[in-house]
């Protein structure tokens, strides 16, 4: 959800874009954390474990912990946390530690 | 190759800010690297105001100062800034590999001062990694920095300032608070934030702990309970509260893993958050040449970090030869400020960690 109305802040956001999320076509505001724009579309689960496979979702937003990494574009371990959104990005929940060229090792 | 440069900072919060300011109107050249896109930390996170006096910024909300702060630090002739740029490790002779435009780059200061912060603790319970579970400053970060709200209804976990602070910017943000727990029988938070709070309803539960949370794949609720003198929990004493979102705000922990790297003599000081470098009194470290300031120096607020960044600032300038004049003079006025800061109630425990600091030997691994 996005605060409207802030009796301090206002918030100066970038244009709306589209981005895919696991395949479905999601709004967010250009140049926001990836996990920002996910977060107001109400999507909280960004990962799962390596081993456990428990569902992982936003922790530190300071691009430390690695609760967010998601696979972007292609590439696995994307702190989508800190990382900008851009029009067109795939973003996918990540599953594993993150395989390059991960098409053939998901 | 290797850039050979003056003094590198290490990060751009109010210590890095205020550390870059300080060595370059001395003359230094100061190269300044911040991993995010932005500079400020996590005041720009930050709609408080400030208390202390004029020269700590007092009466003027923290993500104002950033914004004042960075523009000097942009605007300043003598200092170079990186952002999107992180440092990866520190390499035989002072060697800094950065990371910066999809590039490693090596360089190699004359000096370094490392103002990279802290990073938030968490806290053991079963289901304690549920997604609706966050860090306090991340709940900050979500919602002062980018307009996002984390949910709808949120337990605070710690009554310390971040855990008040945060919890009364959820209430402007529109958000509900029907709890802040505290494990200690006392509320740490300023008396005028912690009054504000209550003032708006949120009861403060002191001596209570999170025993568990619920939830299938994202936070439904809680458990929470009284606990004794011991710690233990109060059989009994369980309540459930059904919430989407549990915020953990119960420390922070030095970030300080490149003065590990550079070989720097570091303590266990639990008042000052985990492990830091032993210093001088102008926060140098046991390499010469290798400052440190603000919260990685030692868990304190963001007025001290400013202070100190200075103090760096200068010192790590003077051993370049920069400012011998002014100096002197410029550092009683830091620690004048500092000494007040640390005056009084509130600057016990820093005052105790920095006594067992100055009484400890390292420790070796």
């Amino acid at each position: 959800m996005r605060i409207l109305k802030h009796p301090i802040l206002t918030f100066a956001k970038g244009k709306k874009v589209t981005f895919l999320f696991n395949g479905t076509e999601i709004e967010g505001c250009e140049g926001e954390p990836i996990a920002a724009a996910l977060h107001a579309a109400g999507i909280k689960i960004l990962s799962y474990s390596r081993f456990h496979k428990r569902p992982r979702g936003f922790w530190c937003a300071i691009g430390n912990c690695s609760s967010c990494n998601m696979r972007v574009n292609g590439v696995p371990n994307v702190r989508t946390c800190v990382e900008p959104l851009r029009a067109g990005m795939v973003v996918e929940t990540q599953r594993n530690k993150g395989i390059i060229g991960g098409e053939f090792g998901e | 190759m290797v850039n050979k440069i003056e003094i590198l900072v290490i990060g751009s919060g109010p210590a890095g800010l205020k550390a870059s300011l300080g060595a370059a109107a001395q003359g230094a050249k100061v190269t300044l690297v911040e991993r995010d896109p932005f500079l400020g930390g996590q005041l720009v996170k930050q709609t408080h105001m400030f208390f202390g006096s004029k020269e700590q910024y007092a009466s003027e909300r923290g993500f104002k100062i950033a914004e004042k702060l960075s523009r000097e630090v942009e605007d300043h002739p003598k200092i170079r800034v990186l952002c999107n740029t992180a440092v990866l490790g520190c390499y035989e002779n002072g060697v800094i590999a950065l990371e910066t435009k999809e590039k490693v780059v090596a360089i190699q200061p004359q000096a370094i001062i490392l103002a990279t912060g802290a990073q938030e603790n968490t806290l053991m319970f079963p289901n304690c990694d549920l997604p609706g579970i966050y860090g306090a400053g991340a709940v900050q970060t979500l919602m002062n920095v980018y307009g996002v709200v984390p949910g709808c209804r949120v337990a605070m976990v710690g009554a310390g300032n971040i855990g008040v602070i945060v919890s009364y910017q959820l209430l402007q943000a529109g958000v509900g608070v029907p709890a802040i727990i505290e494990a200690l029988p006392h509320i740490g938070a300023y008396h005028v934030h912690a009054s504000k709070v209550r003032r708006m309803g949120v009861p403060i539960y002191t001596s209570h702990t999170v025993l568990a949370a619920h939830g299938d794949e994202c936070l439904e609720g809680i458990t929470f309970a009284e606990i004794d003198k011991d710690r233990q929990p109060v059989a009994g004493s369980e309540k459930e509260l059904k919430v989407d979102v549990l915020c953990i705000a119960v420390g922070l922990t030095p970030l300080i893993e490149i003065l590990f790297q550079a070989g720097c003599k570091m303590a266990f000081i639990p008042e000052l958050g985990g492990h830091v470098p032993l210093r001088s009194d102008t926060l140098e470290t046991s390499v010469s040449n290798i400052f440190v300031a603000g919260d990685a120096s030692g868990i304190e607020e963001a007025s001290a970090a400013m202070v100190e960044g200075s103090i760096a600032g200068l010192t790590a300038a003077l051993n370049l030869g920069y400012g011998k004049e002014s100096y002197q003079e410029n550092l009683a006025a830091a620690r004048r400020e500092l000494a007040g800061l640390r005056s009084g109630p509130a600057g016990e425990k820093i005052r105790s960690g920095l006594a067992r600091l100055a009484r400890s030997e390292e420790v070796t691994y």
